[in-house]
């Protein structure tokens, strides 16, 4: 079972990974986009690092439900609703539970994936963050019955998402401005999306 | 009267542009939502709304929403979501040029003008008539 101490040393690797890979994000989108995706997500998990140690003990669904909030109102460019939109479902989804298991997981990261995807209005193969979180999300549902496992083959099935991608003509966003010579270019979306599922696992991992 | 809500990436853009419309349409409230909580580039849902809150409180007519850039569209439809449907039904985004958008929809505002006509001045596409009809074409001018 996943406790939401585990959940906030999720949120605190994902906040370090991103702080880590500020600059190769930013490199990234100023191939294809405005250049700010690293700093914005930076700023927005700085903030949630400020946020953690205020909040109380208690349940999943509170944590992750700040968190959406937090986002969506210091990320600053598209991924603020998407990723805060991400965070609040799933915190919706873990309601008042302490304890999730790998079925309740798998189905919070599912609502996750289902309120970006409207949100965004992207569909696979348009070349952003979706590409990475439907097979990552996939592989969570289909790895229930052994969780480190499934952890393991959801971060590889995230990167393997963004790679895919890797070299498809965006269709979404400020990255679809640039039509055909965006292909060739890593989706910074796709990579912040996989580094959170390698934050997942390699924090669950530690537990 | 209807009132103007200004969403944009920038602060101190935004707070420019308020100014040149208190000056074109002094009568005509304007509400801006610009940069993140912190003060950086960006939008914020919660800005935002807050900012078309604040207008229909005030402006029973109902606002036009204009924005500068489309990567503000996703914040913005955000916190449209979170009005009640009585309030969401008073507001319209416009798809016009922010600068002269907001310019052309205050003046129609400001002479009473409902959210339609609002609506469709700020919809005026960009660049018409911002120069005079005999100005030479690009490359022909004498240099």
């Amino acid at each position: 079972m996943i406790s939401t101490g585990d959940f906030s040393r999720f949120l605190e690797t994902f906040a370090a990974r991103i702080h880590d890979a500020k600059e190769e994000l930013t490199q990234l989108d100023s191939a294809i986009g405005d250049a700010d995706h690293g700093i914005n997500m930076d700023r927005g998990m700085t903030a949630i690092m400020e946020l953690l140690p205020g909040l109380p003990d208690g349940d999943a669904g509170t944590l992750f439900k700040q968190t959406g909030m937090k986002l969506i109102s210091t990320v600053g460019g598209a991924s603020g609703p998407l990723y805060g939109t991400f965070f609040l479902r799933l915190g919706t989804a873990f309601g008042t539970a302490t304890e999730i298991g790998p079925t309740e997981l798998a189905a919070g990261f599912r609502a996750g994936l289902e309120g970006v995807i409207a949100r965004g209005k992207a569909g696979l193969d348009d070349k952003t963050m979706v590409d990475a979180m439907v097979p990552a999300v996939a592989a969570l549902e289909a790895g229930v019955g052994d969780l480190p496992a499934a952890l393991d083959a959801a971060a590889i099935a995230a990167a393997e998402g963004r790679d895919r991608v890797t070299p498809f003509v965006a269709r979404k966003g400020r990255a679809s401005y640039l039509g055909e010579r965006s292909a060739g270019h890593q989706d910074p979306g796709a990579t912040s999306t996989t580094i959170l599922f390698e934050s997942l696992r390699d924090a669950l991992r530690a537990g | 009267m209807v009132a103007i809500v200004l969403v944009g990436h920038s602060p101190e853009l935004l707070r420019g542009l308020r100014a040149m419309l208190a000056q074109a349409a002094p009568a005509v409230l304007v509400s801006v939502a610009g940069g993140t909580d912190g003060g950086a580039l960006g939008t914020s849902a919660p800005m935002i709304l807050a900012a078309v809150r604040g207008v229909l409180a005030e402006a029973p007519d109902g606002a036009v929403v204009l924005l500068d850039l489309g990567s503000a569209a996703l914040a913005l439809e955000m916190a449209l979501d979170d009005l009640v449907p009585a309030d969401r039904a008073r507001v319209r985004v416009s798809r016009g040029a922010l600068v002269e958008g907001a310019v052309r929809a205050a003046v129609e505002a400001a002479g009473g003008g409902p959210l339609t006509a609002v609506l469709a001045a700020s919809e005026v596409p960009p660049g018409h008539d911002k120069l005079p009809d005999d100005w030479p074409a690009n490359g022909t001018a004498p240099g």
